[in-house]
């Protein structure tokens, strides 16, 4: 249940950004969070409920916009897609990939007012 | 709170002292105003663009521990597992071995009680212990803390050892050189495949207990090779903390790692 510590991490990203832009009040957040960052979502969206009881985010609606996993197969020398590490390339089914995306946990953007 | 830990203020505490410091600033004090106090149809809802890394602030620490570790040289180890993989059995053995020919140290990381600080401190080796309260995982921050009271000598090896938990430390830098996972061959072969997260942040992974593989069914190479399914690049040792077998090659792996050119070394 670290997705309550990340929230947690959201919330201060929030606080960073009222005091440094000036707002008081954060309608909507936009979080992108990769397929590979280790989230359950549902724990991510109950985390998210339960820490902007008290805040800056208290009627805030949290939008989910998901990174698909992406990784290089050396064998094939292209770039795949992939749902979890330890997937096989879909092309070869060999298993030297790096992963090149979807680890992403990063606020993009708000509306606030 | 006053880091990126979600166990809530009051429920870390580091030697019975309670991490409850507040950072300035760190009030829910934007603004005395009622909220939505504008004029219906006049909405001042604006967007703003963020690209914020979600564990920026710990990343942060995380990497002033880093540069605090480069100054003094000391090399870093962040050890994770399961609970009952035998971590600090392996970390005993290692102090016991090691202590006349390296200056050592460790901070011990637990939800509750101090028992495995207690343990490490019999060997003559300081240690600190974290109680992270409901925490799942050490952060950057609270070892940060750790390393005031510690004080590891320069040049010396550090060993932190995480809560043990295979999911949530994986996402925490603590500052560490390197993340070390191990496994105890009395737990599932597939776990690399379980939590591979765990394994694809690791630059080692330590497969305890081989002494009891004569009784068991696990299949060590199928377990490597899930290993290097998540993670190409992952080291692997075979040892016992327990009869001591394969703890050298661990002790030329930790003198290996140390930083080149670093004095002192024994």
């Amino acid at each position: 249940m670290h997705e309550l510590s990340l929230c947690e991490g959201v919330m201060q990203v929030l606080e960073d950004a009222a005091r440094n832009q000036g707002f008081g009040c954060v309608n909507v957040v936009w979080l992108e969070v990769g397929a590979l960052a280790g989230v359950e979502l549902d724990a991510m969206r109950f985390g998210f409920d339960v820490v902007k009881k008290d805040t800056l985010a208290e009627n805030a609606r949290l939008e989910i916009i998901r990174i698909p996993g992406q990784a290089w197969c050396h064998s094939c020398a292209k770039g795949v897609e992939i749902r979890q590490r330890f997937d096989a390339c879909p092309h070869c089914g060999g298993y030297q990939l790096q992963v090149t995306g979807g680890e992403e946990l990063r606020v993009k953007e708000l509306e606030v007012e | 709170m006053c880091s990126v830990c979600g166990c809530g203020e009051g429920e870390t505490d580091i030697e019975g002292q309670a991490r409850n410091h507040r950072p300035p600033g760190h009030g829910h004090d934007y603004g005395q105003e009622p909220a939505h106090a504008h004029a219906p149809g006049l909405s001042q809802a604006r967007m703003v663009q963020i690209e914020k890394d979600i564990l920026g602030r710990n990343n942060e620490y995380a990497a002033a521990n880093r540069r605090w570790f480069t100054e003094r040289n000391i090399l870093a180890l962040n050890l994770v597992s399961s609970p009952g993989s035998g971590k600090t059995s392996l970390l005993v053995r290692t102090l016991l071995d090691r202590k006349e020919h390296r200056l050592m140290a460790v901070i011990e990381g637990d939800q509750q009680t101090s028992h495995d600080a207690d343990r490490i401190r019999q060997t003559g080796v300081k240690a600190v212990q974290i109680n992270t309260g409901k925490g799942c995982h050490l952060d950057a921050h609270g070892v940060g803390h750790a390393l005031e009271s510690l004080a590891p000598e320069p040049d010396s090896v550090l060993f932190i050892e995480n809560v043990g938990n295979l999911v949530c430390p994986a996402a925490f830098d603590l500052g560490e050189a390197h993340k070390i996972t191990i496994l105890s061959v009395t737990e599932g072969e597939d776990k690399p495949l379980k939590y591979p997260d765990m394994f694809h942040a690791s630059t080692l992974m330590i497969l305890n207990k081989i002494d009891l593989l004569p009784h068991l069914d696990f299949d060590a190479d199928r377990c490597i090779g899930y290993a290097r399914r998540v993670n190409p690049r992952i080291h692997v040792l075979r040892l016992s903390a327990a009869t001591g077998e394969g703890m050298d090659a661990w002790y030329r792996w930790v003198e290996a790692n140390r930083q080149p050119g670093a004095p002192g070394g024994g």
